[in-house]
């Protein structure tokens, strides 16, 4: 009888061509090697420099997301680019990718979408594979019970070189979240409460696995946006085994396999699994059903509380420093300071229903007017489907913006971005001093309460809006005639 | 592939401050570029120039001798955030050879070991002793993975042993990983034909 292992040695081992020695790392083989624009071009360079060729274009799949305008080319086909190097640096990815063989969801693909939402949606992301990509946000993977983590630029001339990596075994954490959650709590909500109890650095040399009732009740758009903010918490991966909700999701995705052999692939994803006597590194428990809408108030993802709980005392200078910048108060509530941009999209939270949870806050209502609401879907299939059900046009009637896809606000580096000073509810990732652009001060939170957020002008718990907050109706009244008299 | 690294004595720049993230150390909005060079005028460029690009002159990265301060004592969870390797670049174009935290980003610690820039974990003691005393030499040897202040009792810190090696001998990462192919090609042939 073999040694019980976790969903993570299980998947490992898989993977392993040459076991880690005390002085070599593992040598990892990886199933699919995603890239984009930014993190990329330096390492075709590399290869090149010596000669090489993308040793296997067929597990390589590229597409173009964080440099790319969300606004539509103009009449002249031009293409609004922020700057002349963004252009550039996608026009470098389209030689390379032409140039190696390798497939580019390019701005004429319907595929196109944010890398960690088109890999899943096309069903290259699939349960027992190793995946990267030059992006930390890679542990979204991680949601199909597959080891996802990001790699620099260096990293990814190595796996266009060999399809290989250099690893060293991570240790292996469990972060079981029981119970049931309550009604308008979120996959962002879970993941926000997660990386308050871990801490920023709490991760760090860890691959989390996330098991638990609360996790299982996710959709597995929920669970991406768990996984996807594993690096929040220092932890390279996320992951979560494969369920009958996995299976569902993935039949019948352009790239997993077809017919009795999708019925033969199921069967082996769902062994994949934690043994019941598996001993993890590190274990937390979190209880579901006591976590509440989240939001931060500093700027690191950890620094997060139920909205409308007051900003702890800071207990250092960094936390000093944080508030200052944020124009918070210790000891008071972070619900009454106007809020001028809300974005929602990105890679966490910018799939279909993550669209429905906002839309279902703004239809019938309107953005207060003031606040910039940027709507930005995470591939050209969400847009599509999004189109379909007539989201877009909940969101420009309520005053929103609708763009095509890409990373946009999240990391500005686009165009779109927050301007010096101006205070942001964002469902993106994270709330660093100017991620969003220069002087921006962010609020993470999830799309629902991005939304009620658009509608009051100050951050805003979306249970108040949402029929099932009985508890909350009466608030819900007095705010319903805001959100009416905005329009 | 990076100069190798044997032993450095400098003087150290302190950025106390935890959880310094990759976007402070080198902005999103500097990622447009598709080479690895010239990263250090923008290197921690929020906290060294204003708006309009007038140099904070409070900034102690405006204020120092970059060939005289080659290495970074920074807070707990130095670069956490962002896989770019552009950190790395920056910091090093700045001038950088080796960063001292308590605690310091996985993607980071990877990423920097790879480009020459050595990511050094010491324990709060240690840290402290050496911030109180940055204008003092500090010398880095990496054959016995040590760091000293000055003439000091030298503190040992751990290095990921293949990488150590890389720097050490100028061992070339990726010529390594080539020859593995053998072994590569028959992992597929054993595990793509069913």
């Amino acid at each position: 009888m073999s040694r019980p292992s976790t969903l993570f040695d299980k998947v490992w081992d898989r993977h392993v061509v040459a076991a880690e020695t005390d002085d070599t790392p593992a040598v990892l083989y990886v199933d699919l090697h995603l890239i984009h624009e930014v993190t990329s071009p330096q390492a075709f360079a590399e290869i090149e420099s010596r000669g090489l060729k993308v040793r296997r274009p067929d597990r390589t799949f590229a597409t173009l997301d964080h440099s790319t305008p969300t606004l539509p080319a103009g009449a002249d086909g031009e293409r609004p680019y922020d700057t002349p190097a963004s252009k550039a640096q996608v026009q470098t990815l389209e030689a390379n990718c032409a140039r190696h063989g390798v497939s580019l969801a390019g701005w004429d693909s319907a595929d196109r979408g944010v890398v960690h939402v088109m890999g899943p949606e096309l069903g290259l992301t699939q349960p027992g594979m190793t995946v990267v990509c030059g992006d930390s946000h890679t542990a979204t993977h991680g949601a199909f019970g597959t080891l996802a983590f990001g790699i620099g630029t260096s990293e990814v001339g190595h796996m266009l070189a060999t399809q290989c990596l250099l690893q060293r075994k991570a240790k292996a954490m469990r972060v079981t979240v029981d119970g049931r959650l309550q009604p308008g709590v979120s996959g962002k909500d879970v993941a926000l409460a997660i990386i308050a109890r871990l801490g920023f650095g709490g991760g760090t040399g860890f691959v989390i696995e996330y098991a638990g009732e609360a996790i299982r009740s996710l959709d597995m758009e929920g669970r991406m946006t768990v996984c996807n903010m594993s690096i929040e918490a220092g932890a390279r991966a996320g992951m979560i085994a494969p369920d009958a909700t996995t299976v569902a999701w993935l039949q019948g995705r352009k790239h997993v396999p077809q017919g009795e052999a999708f019925g033969r692939a199921a069967a082996d994803w769902l062994t994949l699994k934690s043994d019941a006597d598996a001993v993890f590194d590190a274990e937390v428990r979190i209880d579901g059903s006591a976590i509440k809408p989240m939001a931060t108030w500093g700027t690191t993802p950890d620094a997060g509380s139920p909205i409308g709980e007051v900003v702890p005392v800071p207990h250092d200078a960094s936390g000093e420093k944080a508030l200052a910048y944020m124009g918070f108060t210790a000891g008071e509530a972070t619900t009454a300071y106007p809020v001028d941009v809300v974005f929602i999209g990105s890679c966490t939270n910018g799939r279909l229903p993550d669209l429905r949870a906002a839309a279902e806050v703004l239809r019938g209502r309107k953005v207060k007017p003031g606040v910039r609401v940027l709507v930005v879907p995470g591939s050209e299939a969400v847009r599509r489907d999004a189109e379909a059900e007539g989201l877009d046009r909940v969101f420009i009637d309520a005053g929103a913006e609708w763009r095509i896809p890409g990373c946009s606000m999240c990391l500005a580096m686009n165009g779109d971005r927050v301007a010096p000073g101006q205070l942001a509810v964002s469902t993106s990732n994270r709330n660093f001093e100017g991620r969003q652009g220069p002087g921006a001060r962010t609020i993470l939170a999830s799309p629902a309460t991005a939304a009620a957020t658009a509608i009051m002008g100050v951050l805003t718990d979306p249970r108040v809006f949402m029929t099932e907050g009985a508890s909350l109706k009466q608030a819900s009244a007095a705010r319903e005639t805001i959100g009416a008299e905005n329009a | 592939m990076p100069e190798p690294l044997k032993t450095l004595t400098s003087k150290a720049v302190v950025l106390s401050q935890s959880n310094i993230d990759t976007d402070q150390i080198i902005p999103g909005r500097f990622l447009s570029t598709t080479t690895r060079e010239g990263l250090g005028a923008q290197a921690f460029y929020d906290w060294r120039y204003e708006a309009d690009g007038t140099p904070k002159p409070e900034a102690v990265l405006n204020r120092i001798d970059p060939a005289e301060h080659r290495i970074l004592l920074a807070g707990r969870n130095f670069a956490c955030g962002s896989s770019r390797e552009h950190a790395p670049w920056a910091l090093l174009d700045y001038g950088f050879r080796a960063v001292v935290s308590t605690e310091i980003a996985d993607i980071f610690t990877s990423n920097a070991l790879k480009n020459g820039l050595l990511p050094i974990v010491v324990d709060q003691a240690t840290w402290d002793d050496l911030a109180a005393h940055a204008e003092q030499p500090i010398t880095v040897d990496l054959e016995s993975s040590t760091i000293r202040r000055g003439n000091a009792q030298p503190v040992t810190f751990e290095v990921e042993r293949f990488a150590r090696r890389c720097l050490l001998h100028g061992v070339d990462t990726l010529g390594w990983l080539q020859s593995q192919l053998p072994a590569i090609k028959a992992f597929e042939h054993r595990t793509e034909t069913v």
